[in-house]
């Protein structure tokens, strides 16, 4: 117990030390965290707390990859492919492809047929890989179903592979689209399987946002159709100034060949977008122009028809305008979308929450009144209890909750209006430690031990139920990490760290500064 | 200096002859509890029950509840509740979950800035859809089950099977109860409040797991007393701490209810219940569970025998 290893109060001092280093730029304002940023070496990090968007306001928007429609595209998809094979070795079926929810399925009555179907076929069943796991399996389960069927089911990793591309595909292009000059701060990640999250710290209206990452941005451009052209072979898609166009299904040249796309203004001083194409889309589109002048074609933009101009004469430039009564504000959303790329697949919002800037700043304020008022409250009682013990329980509290924010700083980890609420309620419960610790050396003292062996006893045997019962909190604080979402996952965040740095402060702490006074002050009698 | 004690010394309350009454008490709270879930049910917040809510401020004097109301109703998203929140000048507005999948959320939210955003500032815009709506409700009551099971399953490691039992109970009596809070209060229950459930089970078996502690200890050393003696004994000498430790704890979430803003109220609420309601039941549920159970000293020796042996019996006198 007296026994104090010079090199154990040395590194708590350390540690110490660096605890306050990682809190102070979260609390002395930007300027001076730059100024600390240049003095210290480069691996501390100086950084200071990242405030939840409850606290420091702004929008966070979950969206939900529409992925019924990719596994639509993808049995669309399988049927083509199996057509494709079918006609390539000569093989025929009685009555059509049917397509299924997962599948699709053909009919071969000839039995030798069927067989070299059935190999054929199985060259669509690719490997599917994945990072984590390597080989994750295949993406079909081809079957003979009886009655001369053949069933191409996709399987559930093929699926799933589907989504988790299109989701990760999609936070590139959101990236692109929103943080387009290059500032990271808006933050775009993937949650759960099929969802994307969007924060925009600072945001208030959210419909900007909406109309930048609702658009799929799948830009076409098509020929419009003939008079004499029979209906398979064209669509009719409405336009943005009313009323609809027929168009045709072919595709001369589509959005992934855009390789810039830039605001601008016509001859007319109307906004317009000024795109440019790749070599590809470039020769397509002159090629195509050439055949066709006279002839009006479409600009689709996500089914829609922005502009049908007339083909004047062949656009061999590889470049070309996109006029469509916009205002400057929607020629610059067409740019920013263009040049990001199409998305996958259709992006809905399930989830939205803004917070704006003064509730933020109140909750920031009035979580730090119940913070410091919290604290004396609880200071003040343990003094009252305790004595000099108490303040060492003081002492040892004040330290945890420098640690549970040097923490913080040092995982990068968010603070939110629960996480504040979090660190208030473990400032009542810190002391829990110190508590039994005291309340067990009292006991022992009164069972007629001496001071030190009172002392020494307390501790040794409080120690097994400090560990047992911050053990069971810190369960629960883990459980809600991993289930909670949000602000709640900062409550957790601060629960279960301030039960570690608890622990470690009311032992360690505690245990160093009573040893220390016992060793000064030689105390006959025990003071609590 | 003469210091501030809350709790007596050296106290020799009988609290095992309290069961008789604590028992039936319990019993009858936690019957009540689950029939006002299921007949008066508890006020779900949008988190789970889906919809759109808005707190609004009034750009100048206080918000018109009345009006509000009346120019909600007009708007067509069905029911609305608009209550004063805190100050005067703050109002929330909320509606139920929109006919029309996903996108029709969005559009009442637009409706609600259209018809309100001239005279008044959107202080917060929440609009959880049905899904997510359900996969909260989902992950909530699975994150409170897990976490029981978990912390019972490591309970169950370190101390006998006896005394998990009686921790399960105890922590159902308190889930229960805070159940039961939120029925009568009808303080909105969202996922905050999963947060303050979830803890409350951490304290309550924090306190549980200290009286246990120290039931095992006395256990081992005095085998001739009777279990009810033992758990006697061994709350008496616990006391002194689990007052301190509830004042303690009582004290930060006093500060956090009355100063902590409106936004964390209904969690601070519940928490002060689930602390005193865990403080009692570590007391008068958990412990007197081990004479039922028939916990006896014997339980321990195959595993510590010789420990027990070491026990002096100078240490005999309490």
């Amino acid at each position: 117990m007296l026994r104090l290893a010079p090199w154990k109060v040395a590194s708590i001092l350390t540690v110490i030390v660096l605890a306050v280093l990682l809190v102070v730029p979260s609390f002395l304002g930007a300027g001076v965290a730059e100024r600390l940023e240049k003095a210290l070496p480069s691996f501390l990090p100086v950084r200071p707390i990242v405030l939840g968007l409850d606290l420091q306001g702004g929008a966070s928007l979950l969206w939900e990859v529409d992925s019924a429609a990719l596994t639509r595209a993808q049995v669309n998809a399988l049927r083509d492919d199996v057509r494709g094979k079918l006609r390539e070795g000569h093989i025929s079926i009685s009555g059509g492809i049917a397509v299924q929810p997962r599948g699709v399925q053909v009919r071969i009555a000839d039995a030798a047929e069927r067989a070299k179907a059935l190999a054929d076929l199985q060259s669509l069943n690719l490997p599917i890989s994945s990072a984590l796991i390597g080989t994750a399996g295949h993406t079909l389960d081809i079957a003979e179903t009886g009655d001369g069927a053949v069933t191409l089911t996709l399987t559930d990793a093929a699926i799933n592979d589907k989504i988790h591309r299109a989701v990760t595909q999609s936070i590139e292009v959101l990236n692109r689209r929103l943080n387009d000059k290059g500032t990271k701060e808006i933050n775009i990640q993937q949650q759960g399987v099929d969802r994307i999250l969007v924060e925009v710290p600072g945001l208030q209206d959210t419909t900007k946002v909406k109309d930048l990452v609702g658009t799929t941005a799948n830009l076409e451009f098509r020929l419009v159709a003939d008079p004499g052209d029979p209906p398979s072979d064209f669509d009719n898609l409405p336009q943005q100034q009313g009323g609809q166009l027929p168009v045709q299904k072919h595709v001369m040249v589509a959005g992934e060949d855009l390789t810039d796309a830039q605001p601008g203004f016509d001859q007319n001083n109307e906004p317009d977008v000024n795109f440019r194409f790749n070599l590809r889309g470039g020769q397509r589109f002159g090629q195509v122009t050439a055949e066709n002048v006279g002839r009006p074609f479409a600009i689709v933009l996500d089914g829609k028809v922005i502009s049908a101009p007339r083909i004047l004469g062949p656009i061999t430039g590889g470049s070309g305008q996109i006029t469509g009564n916009f205002t400057v504000e929607e020629a610059n959303n067409l740019a920013i979308l263009l040049r990001a790329g199409a998305l996958p697949a259709k992006l809905t919002v399930v989830e939205e929450r803004t917070v704006g800037p003064g509730l933020g700043q109140d909750s920031i304020d009035a979580g730090k009144r119940a913070a410091i008022v919290g604290g004396i409250l609880v200071v003040c009682y343990m003094l009252a209890t305790y004595g000099i013990f108490g303040v060492f329980a003081d002492l040892a509290l004040a330290v945890h909750i420098l640690f549970i924010f040097a923490s913080m700083a040092l995982l990068g980890a968010t603070l939110t209006l629960p996480g504040i609420a979090g660190v208030v309620f473990t400032i009542g419960m810190a002391v829990d430690s110190n508590v039994l610790i005291y309340e067990r050396i009292r006991e022992e003292a009164h069972m007629g031990r001496s001071i030190i062996s009172a002392l020494d006893a307390g501790f040794k045997r409080a120690f097994a139920t400090i560990i047992d019962s911050n053990v069971t909190m810190f369960v629960a604080a883990t459980i809600l990490y991993l289930f909670g979402s949000g602000p709640v996952r900062g409550f957790a965040v601060s629960l279960g760290l301030g039960i570690l740095t608890s622990v470690v402060t009311a032992v360690t702490m505690t245990r160093m500064m009573i040893a220390l006074w016992y060793r000064y002050k030689r105390p006959t009698r025990l003071p609590i | 200096m003469k210091l501030l004690r809350l709790a007596p010394e050296n106290t020799k309350f009988d609290f095992m002859r309290l069961r008789r009454v604590s028992y039936p008490m319990s019993a009858i709270l936690s019957i009540v509890a689950v029939l006002l879930f299921f007949f008066v049910g508890m006020n779900f917040g949008i988190d789970f029950s889906g919809g759109t809510q808005v707190e609004l401020r009034a750009k100048s004097g206080a918000a018109d509840i009345a009006a509000l109301r009346s120019t909600g109703e007009s708007l067509g998203l069905g029911a609305i509740e608009v209550q004063r929140a805190g100050a005067d000048t703050d109002a929330v507005m909320r509606v139920g979950i929109q006919p029309g999948g996903e996108a029709a959320q969005q559009n009442a939210i637009g409706k609600m800035r259209q018809a309100f955003g001239d005279n008044y500032e959107f202080r917060q815009v929440d609009a959880v859809g049905p899904r997510v709506s359900g996969e909260l409700v989902q992950k909530g009551t699975l994150g409170i089950v897990v976490s029981i099971v978990a912390v019972l399953t490591y309970l169950w490691f370190r101390f006998e099977w006896q005394f998990a039992v009686g921790a399960i109970i105890g922590t159902m009596h308190d889930l229960l109860l805070t159940v039961g809070f939120f029925c009568v209060t009808q303080l909105e229950f969202n996922t905050t409040s999963i947060a303050a459930i979830l803890t409350i089970v951490g304290y309550s078996l924090n306190e549980t797991v200290v009286v246990l502690d120290r039931i095992r200890e006395v256990m081992r050393k005095y085998k001739r007393l009777s279990t009810a003696e033992i758990v006697n004994m061994s709350i008496n000498a616990v006391l002194p701490r689990t007052i301190m430790t509830a004042t303690t704890v009582f004290l930060a979430l006093l500060a956090l209810f009355f100063l902590g803003g409106h936004v964390i109220r209904s969690f601070s609420a519940a928490m002060i219940w689930g602390i005193f309601v865990a403080t009692y039941s570590s007391i008068f549920i958990c412990s007197p569970i081990l004479i039922y159970l028939g916990v006896r000293a014997d339980v321990f020796d195959k595993e510590s025998a010789s420990e027990a042996e070491r026990a002096p019996a100078a240490k005999a006198k309490g």
